[in-house]
C-alpha cells in the first residue's frame, strides 16, 4: 500500500510539470478554474478553437493520449503516468472535454476492430484533436435499451445504404467523423442483427440538428441519416457482429476511469470556507458542517475507489464492473450540492445571470446540468442493474423481448 | 502508487478469514450473545497462537512486529465474523495507547501479555452522554490516585488493565488532561456490567475511589495522546465496519438469491437489487476510505488525522447502511432473533458510538480540512 509516486513515478511527474508550466494557454487559467459542470465557457475566446490548439500543442509534444500506442499519436504511458498528467494539467484539463468520446471511446473501438491502414490514417488527427469523433449509438426509441435501435443499414454492392435517427449525440454538431451502430437485419432477435460503421460526418445526406437541453445549453444533437453512403471497408466488426464491437466500446468508456468525476464538491467546501450566514461563518454553523462532511466522504471515497481501480490496471486486471459506481453516485450528489448551494443563498440563490450572481452562476449552471448527467452513459436506474447484476450475481430484468426477433416487437405501450 | 495490499498481506486475509469461519461461527458468537459467557475465550486464545494480538506490536516486546496494515487486515476480518471477543478495546485503544506513550517499563509489562493473549486493556475516557472533549473529564487524579466514575468503558468487566483518562489541570483545555495505567486486579476498581445493544460486546462502569494510578506519558499531555489513539482506532474499526458491512452485503445477496416470492427468486425485483447496489456503493466508499486510512496509519502520514475521520465516517455509516437493508432483504425473517441479521445491527449501531458519534467525527473531519486548507 503506498500512496506516494515511485521515483520514475516522481521524475515523470516533474516533467510534465515542467512542460505544462511552458506551455499552457494560462491566459485562460483563472476562467476555467471557476468553471464548473455545465459551465466551461470562456468569455472572450471559443473555447472550441483554445481547446484544439492547447491539444495540437500536446501532441506535437508527445502529450497527447498518453494511454495510446505511440504509432497512433499516442504515449505509450501506464494508467497512473496517465492519471499523474491529468493531476499536473489541473483546470486545463477542463478544454479536453469535446475530445472525450473521440479519445475514451471511438479511438479504442478503431483500434480493436478498423483495417491497419484506417488506424494510421484516422487515430494520429483525432489524438491531436485536429479531427473531432462522436459516438451515434442513442435513438429516440431506444433510451437505455441500446440495442433497440432502429436505424438501418442495406447492402448496395461495396456500400452500405444508412436511413434513420439518432439522438443525444455529444459534440455531433462540431465532429468530423463518427462510430455509428446500425440495424441490418430485422428478422433476428435485437441484439443479433446489429453493424457498427465509423463514417465522414460530412457525408451527403448527414444532418445535424442540436438539442436545446433543459439547461439552455446545446451539447447534444439529433443526427439524421437520408441514404448516407458507407463504404464496406469502414465496417467495424464483422456484419451483424455489432452489439460485440459495442460492447468493446462500452468496455473501453470504463478504462477511462481516473479522469476524475465531478462531485461539485470542491466548489461547496470552498464557497462554505468564505461565507457568511445570519449567525456566523458557514463553515462553522453545526448543519453545514454535517452536510459538508457527508459529502466530503463520497468524494474521497470515489476518488480512492478509482485509485484503487488504477492500481489494478498497472498490475494488469481489467477494470470491471464495479467502476460503475463513479457516475451513480456523482451524478445525484453534484445535484444535491448544487442544490444546497443555493439553498445558502436564500432568495438570491435564483439570480443565475454571470453580473449578478455569487460565484457567476456556477451552482445554478451545475444545477441544470446535472440531471443529464444522471442519465447519459445509462442512468442511475441501468447503473445499478449493472452492479447487482454483474458484481453482485442476482438475476437479469426479465426481458420478454429477448428471444422475438426484431420486426415483431410491439412498438406502443397503451392502445 | 500502488494503492492496495500486498500479496502477502492478501494471503494474511485468507489466513484470518479461514481461521474465523472454523473458530467463530454464528453459533459461537450466539454464546456470548445469549450471555452464556462475557467473552470466546477458546477464540481469544487461538488468536493469540495465530500471531493475531500482537501483529502490530513490535518483536521486543512480544508481538509479530508486522505493522498497522497486517492489522487492518486482521480488523477486516474480525469485523466479517463479528467475533465477540475484546479485539478493539485491547489491541487498537490500550495497546496502542501503550506503543504511542507507554515507558520502556510500562510495554514491557503488558504488551507480551496483550500479544500472549494473557491481559485485556481497555480506555476509561467516556464518563456518561458526550463525545470525547477534555471538557467532559471530571475523574480527577491527585497524588497518584484516581477519584471518580467511567462509562460505559468497553470490556471494562473483563479488562486486566485500563487506560484512563483523568483531570489534573482545572481548566476544560488539552493540557488539563492526562493519561494513568490500571491495574484494574489489584481490587481498588468497582466494576458493574451494564446491559448494552451489543451484547457480544461488553460495556462496563468503573468507579475508582483514591485508586492507586501510574502515569502514562508525560503531564498535560494526556489529549494529545489520546486523539493520537482515537485517530489510529478510528482507522483499524473502519477496517472492522468494512468486514461487517461486506458479511451484511453478502448476507443479504444470499438471501435474495434463495428466497423464492411470486415465482421468482426476490433478487430478481429491481427493488430487491437496487438496495442491494446501493449497499455495494456505500461498502466500496468504505473500503476505499479506509484504504487511504491504512495507508496514512502505517506510514505515520501527516494526513492521517484528516484520513482517519474520513475513514471512520464512511464505514460507520455504511455499515449502518448494509446492516440495516440486509434486515430488510430478509424481511420478517431478519427481525427474529434466529436469523443473525440483528447480531450485526447491533454491532454496526454500537460501533457508530464507541469512539465518539458520527456527528463527531463530521465536525473533527471539517476541522481537520480547513487546518489543512489553511496551510
Amino acid at each position: 500500500m503506498n500512496f506516494e509516486d515511485t521515483p520514475q513515478e516522481a521524475a515523470f511527474r516533474a516533467t510534465a510539470r515542467a512542460w505544462i508550466a511552458a506551455n499552457a494557454p494560462k491566459q485562460y487559467e483563472e476562467e476555467l478554474r471557476k468553471s464548473s459542470l455545465g459551465r466551461t465557457q470562456l468569455k472572450n475566446a471559443n473555447i472550441l478553437e483554445v481547446a484544439k490548439a492547447w491539444q495540437k500543442r500536446k501532441a506535437d509534444a508527445g502529450w497527447a493520449c498518453l494511454h495510446w500506442p505511440k504509432e497512433y499519436g499516442g504515449r505509450g504511458s501506464s494508467p497512473i503516468e496517465r492519471v499523474i498528467w491529468q493531476q499536473e494539467e489541473g483546470p486545463f484539463g477542463k478544454l479536453s472535454g469535446m475530445f472525450i468520446i473521440g479519445h475514451g471511446m471511438c479511438g479504442p473501438t478503431m483500434m480493436a476492430f478498423a483495417r491497419e491502414e484506417h488506424k494510421r490514417t484516422y487515430l494520429p488527427p483525432l489524438a491531436s484533436g485536429e479531427k473531432v469523433w462522436c459516438q451515434l449509438f442513442s435513438e429516440p426509441a431506444g433510451g437505455s435499451d441500446v440495442a433497440g435501435l432502429r436505424t438501418r443499414a442495406e447492402k448496395d454492392g461495396d456500400n452500405w445504404v444508412i436511413n434513420g435517427q439518432k439522438i443525444w449525440t455529444s459534440g455531433a454538431h462540431y465532429s468530423d467523423y463518427g462510430i455509428l451502430l446500425t440495424r441490418t437485419d430485422p428478422t433476428v432477435p435485437k441484439h443479433k442483427g446489429l453493424t457498427m460503421f465509423f463514417l465522414d460526418m460530412k457525408s451527403p445526406g448527414v444532418e445535424v440538428r442540436p438539442i436545446k437541453q433543459a439547461s439552455g445549453a446545446s451539447d447534444f444533437n439529433e443526427v439524421y441519416f437520408t441514404n448516407v453512403r458507407i463504404p464496406d471497408h469502414q465496417r467495424l466488426g464483422e456484419v451483424n457482429d455489432g452489439w460485440n464491437v459495442s460492447l468493446t466500446t462500452l468496455m473501453n468508456e470504463r478504462m477511462s476511469i481516473g479522469a476524475g468525476v465531478s462531485t461539485g464538491f470542491p466548489e461547496l467546501f470552498d464557497y462554505c470556507s468564505s461565507l457568511m450566514l445570519d449567525d456566523g461563518p458557514a463553515i462553522e454553523d453545526r448543519a453545514v458542517r454535517s452536510k459538508l462532511a457527508n459529502w466530503a466522504v463520497k468524494a474521497s471515497g470515489l476518488r480512492y475507489t478509482s485509485m484503487r481501480a488504477i492500481s489494478a490496471l498497472s498490475k494488469g486486471e481489467r477494470p470491471g464492473p464495479e467502476n460503475s459506481i463513479g457516475k451513480l453516485v456523482a451524478g445525484s450528489m453534484i445535484q444535491d450540492v448544487a442544490t444546497y448551494a443555493l439553498d445558502l443563498q436564500g432568495a438570491a440563490g435564483v439570480v443565475s445571470g454571470p453580473e449578478d450572481a455569487e460565484l457567476a452562476g456556477r451552482f445554478q449552471a451545475m444545477l441544470l446540468r446535472a440531471p443529464g448527467t444522471r442519465v447519459e452513459g445509462g442512468t442511475d436506474e441501468i447503473m445499478r442493474n449493472i452492479i447487482a447484476e454483474r458484481v453482485l450475481g442476482l438475476p437479469g430484468d426479465i426481458r420478454v423481448d429477448k428471444d422475438v426477433p426484431f420486426n415483431k416487437i410491439p412498438t406502443k405501450g397503451r392502445g | 502508487m500502488n494503492f492496495d495490499f500486498s500479496d502477502d498481506q492478501k494471503q494474511l486475509r485468507d489466513q484470518a478469514r479461514k481461521f474465523l469461519a472454523e473458530k467463530c461461527s454464528p453459533k459461537a458468537v450466539r454464546v456470548v450473545l445469549d450471555g452464556k459467557a462475557p467473552y470466546d475465550k477458546e477464540l481469544w486464545k487461538g488468536l493469540a497462537e495465530m500471531g493475531f494480538l500482537g501483529v502490530a506490536i513490535p518483536e521486543e516486546f512480544g508481538g509479530a512486529g508486522a505493522g498497522h496494515l497486517e492489522l487492518c487486515v486482521i480488523a477486516e476480518e474480525m469485523g466479517r465474523a463479528n467475533a465477540p471477543v475484546p479485539f478493539s478495546s485491547t489491541v487498537y485503544l490500550a495497546a496502542e495507547a501503550l506503543l504511542i506513550a507507554g515507558s520502556d517499563a510500562q510495554k514491557k509489562k503488558w504488551l507480551p501479555a496483550v500479544a500472549s493473549g494473557e491481559a485485556i486493556g481497555t480506555l476509561a475516557l467516556f464518563e456518561g452522554k458526550g463525545n470525547p472533549s477534555p471538557k467532559n473529564i471530571k475523574l480527577a487524579a491527585s497524588g497518584g490516585t484516581l477519584t471518580g466514575v467511567k462509562k460505559p468503558v468497553a470490556d471494562g468487566a473483563i479488562a486486566d488493565f485500563a487506560v484512563v483518562a483523568a483531570r489534573t489541570g482545572s481548566g476544560g483545555r488539552d493540557g488539563d488532561i492526562s493519561l494513568f495505567l490500571v491495574d484494574l486486579k489489584d481490587g481498588g476498581v468497582e466494576v458493574k456490567n451494564l446491559t448494552n445493544l451489543d451484547p457480544t460486546r461488553g460495556q462496563a462502569e468503573l468507579t475508582f475511589n483514591n485508586t492507586k494510578a501510574e502515569p502514562l506519558g508525560a503531564a498535560g499531555e494526556g489529549w494529545s495522546i489520546l486523539s493520537q489513539v482515537l485517530d489510529r482506532a478510528a482507522v483499524l474499526c473502519a477496517f472492522e465496519q468494512v468486514g461487517g458491512s461486506d458479511r451484511a452485503l453478502e448476507m443479504g445477496r444470499d438471501y435474495a438469491l434463495d428466497r423464492i416470492a411470486f415465482g421468482r427468486p426476490i433478487g430478481s425485483f429491481q427493488a430487491v437489487k437496487h438496495m442491494l447496489a446501493d449497499m455495494y456503493v456505500s461498502a466500496t466508499l468504505a473500503r476505499s476510505n479506509s484504504y487511504y486510512g491504512a495507508w496514512a496509519l502505517s506510514t505515520n502520514a501527516s494526513e492521517l488525522p484528516e484520513a482517519a475521520a474520513a475513514a471512520r465516517i464512511s464505514a460507520t455509516q455504511a455499515f449502518q447502511h448494509c446492516a440495516k437493508n440486509n434486515i430488510q432483504v430478509h424481511g420478517g425473517m431478519g427481525f427474529t432473533w434466529e436469523f443473525d441479521c440483528h447480531m450485526y445491527y447491533r454491532r454496526a449501531n454500537a460501533m457508530a458510538l464507541g469512539l465518539g458519534s458520527l456527528s463527531y467525527w463530521e465536525d473533527q473531519l471539517i476541522d481537520r480540512m480547513r487546518k489543512k486548507n489553511a496551510a
